[in-house]
């Protein structure tokens, strides 16, 4: 018989205490790994859409007297006109060094028609670029043929247009194949055509007014492609739209954060919930730890026994908080992620830091009962039977 | 210079106003080999007395020196090892670990003691014979009847054979009968030389020592040796 012995047996009889004191470490490490592997999935999930709609790059042309603020919409029609970018210098796009990280090259004429005696903004674009490109995009009705128009939200509000009308600009006749759902963005104000319908309707064969680029980012450096892009189009202003791509990681970063913390609080519970148990299971066995003292036990063989009582139950409750952590995070990510594998795949560094964790936390609770049970005085402990 | 030796033992609890004296100003000699009896009324410092002598207990002042060594001057660790090494206890209410076997109480010594599990295995199985528990070594303690709880705990007591023997009412839950037995079994291993000191407050326990001291108000009011017509056989 070995002081490990002692311990597992102790534990055996009292299951209660030594279930009590694995449920607080399961729920403080299964929600640490569980986090951590949501968060994991989450940042594998940003970087997989990430590589698909990319960080866009937009390129305009270069001027020095036109504000071209296709977001802002202040775009001036006879200067607009006056700036192009041909469509075949265009295709040099393709033949940059990081080409492999292009995921979608959209390019746009716009231009200014008069629909029901208003002046709107039409956008000429690549329907098949547009859904890399815009995959927030959500049409009621159909892709527009060459005699057909899809309307931003605002745009069919202010037109009086709907799905299946028709309207007359620049002397053709179009219909209104389908209507955008509401974007929150510039698109929302717009008219769509076709990439070859737009540039026949405003003169500009072969030319674009700008295009954006959807750029596979996670391991690219965007500035180099920018620099890339620039070099292949002397002509025209390249620039990278980080702006969705950084907000996005900062509102992850800001979830990890606030999910350390909330880890940091569960694990502090856990600790907490040890501790006690350890203290009431020390107090409990107030005469059975006089005995071994009695019997010539030293005090370090005293806290040998509650070490390894809390070792044995920390060490399984590392391994099934791993567990339970990682298939929590499984769920989570399928029932939360649209459109994600849902594959949160094991992790062996976790599993391991996991039980390192469990380990450390059940150790450093029962340190104060472990001291406190090495320094009953025999004599007292053996009065108290 | 005799093997246990205590001088000027004195006792207190409390403060102030509130100070008790369990034992006071106690002295006395025991060769190896006796066995001596502690008897008294109940609060009177027998335990206080068994429980200094197992050095488990520190007297306020005095010394309590065992084959030249004094106990209280060594640390509390030397201490927990001169109990592992020189004592033997036999406390009230057997103080069995309740979720060990009997095999594994008795063992329970041993547990911390460089020997092989074999020479354990023998050693346990030893001091089982010798109280005539061996065929149920695999019980638990709730398994066993009060007279065989109390040679568990005999069992335990000599397992790593000790050259000192402390008992405490070591029949205080038990029928005469069994208690004869148990006594018996005391008196065999003072004949094999163990030096046994047994505190009782039954005359018929007192019988098989052959020194009995007398204590009350934490003070040997009597100090004798049992003559032949008191001796049990």
């Amino acid at each position: 018989m070995t002081l490990k012995h002692i311990s597992i047996k102790n534990l055996i009889r009292r299951k209660g205490k030594a279930f009590f004191v694995l449920a607080g470490l399961v729920i403080g490490v299964s929600t640490v790994v569980g986090i951590i592997s949501y968060i994991e999935a989450m940042t594998n999930d940003i970087n997989h859409k990430l590589e698909k709609y990319g960080a866009n790059i937009l390129i305009v042309p270069r001027t020095e007297n036109l504000t071209l603020t296709y977001g802002g919409l202040s775009l001036g029609g006879v200067s607009f006109e006056m700036q192009e970018i041909r469509e075949a210098k265009l295709a040099q796009v393709s033949s940059i060094k990081n080409a492999r990280n292009i995921a979608a090259l959209g390019p746009l004429v716009l231009g200014v028609v008069d629909v029901n005696s208003h002046k709107v903004l039409l956008a000429g674009v690549d329907f098949k670029a547009s859904t890399i490109l815009k995959p927030w995009w959500q049409l009621q009705g159909e892709l527009p043929d060459e005699n057909g128009v899809i309307l931003g939200a605002e745009a069919a509000r202010i037109l009086k247009l709907s799905t299946g009308d028709s309207f007359e600009t620049k002397d053709r006749h179009f219909v209104v194949s389908g209507i955008l759902q509401p974007t929150g963005s510039q698109d929302d104000q717009l008219v769509f055509a076709r990439l070859s319908t737009a540039q026949a309707l405003f003169d500009k064969g072969g030319r674009v007014s700008m295009a954006e680029v959807a750029a596979l980012c996670q391991d690219c450096p965007i500035e180099e492609m920018v620099r890339q892009i620039s070099d292949a189009l002397p002509g025209a202003k390249v620039m990278a739209i980080q702006q969705v791509v950084k907000g996005r990681m900062q509102t992850l970063g800001q979830f990890k954060k606030f999910s350390v913390g909330i880890s940091g609080v569960i694990l502090l519970i856990g600790s907490l919930v040890v501790l006690v148990t350890m203290m009431s299971s020390v107090r409990e066995r107030t005469d059975e730890i006089g005995i071994f003292r009695a019997i010539g036990f030293r005090k370090r063989h005293v806290m040998q026994i509650i070490f390894l009582e809390a070792a044995i139950v920390s060490g399984l409750a590392g391994i099934v908080g791993y567990l339970l952590g990682w298939g929590s995070a499984k769920a989570a990510v399928q029932f939360f992620v649209d459109g994600h594998s849902g594959i949160v795949p094991f992790n062996l560094e976790l599993a391991a830091g996991a039980f390192i964790l469990a380990l450390f936390i059940g150790l450093v609770s029962s340190a104060y009962p472990a001291v406190m049970a090495a320094r009953l005085d025999p004599g007292e402990a053996l009065r108290s039977l | 210079m005799s093997y246990i030796t205590a001088e000027n033992l004195i006792k207190t609890y409390g403060r102030g106003d509130a100070v008790v004296s369990a034992v006071c100003d106690v002295s006395f000699q025991i060769e190896a080999g006796e066995f001596v009896g502690l008897m008294g009324e109940s609060g009177a410092g027998k335990s206080t007395l068994l429980s200094i002598m197992g050095a488990m207990n520190a007297p306020t002042s005095g010394s309590f020196v065992v084959d030249e060594i004094n106990i209280y001057s060594l640390s509390s660790e030397q201490q927990a090892d001169f109990r592992r090494e020189f004592l033997g206890f036999i406390f009230q209410d057997f103080c069995l670990v309740p979720y060990l076997t009997v095999f594994e109480n008795v063992m329970l010594p041993l547990t911390i003691v460089r020997k092989s599990r074999k020479q354990k295995q023998v050693m346990v199985e030893n001091a089982l014979s010798q109280v005539g528990l061996l065929e149920k070594a695999a019980r638990l303690q709730n398994q066993i009847s009060g007279g065989e709880k109390e040679r568990v705990a005999i069992a335990r007591a000599i397992v790593n054979e000790p050259p000192v023997l402390l008992a405490d009412e070591p029949t205080g839950n038990l029928d005469s009968k069994t208690s004869a037995d148990i006594m018996k079994l005391l008196q065999n291993f003072n004949s094999d030389g163990m030096t046994i000191i047994m505190v009782t407050h039954s005359e018929a326990c007192a019988r098989y020592a052959r020194r009995l001291m007398r204590v009350s108000d934490g003070k040997i009011v009597a100090d004798q040796p049992m003559s032949g017509k008191h001796l049990a056989n």
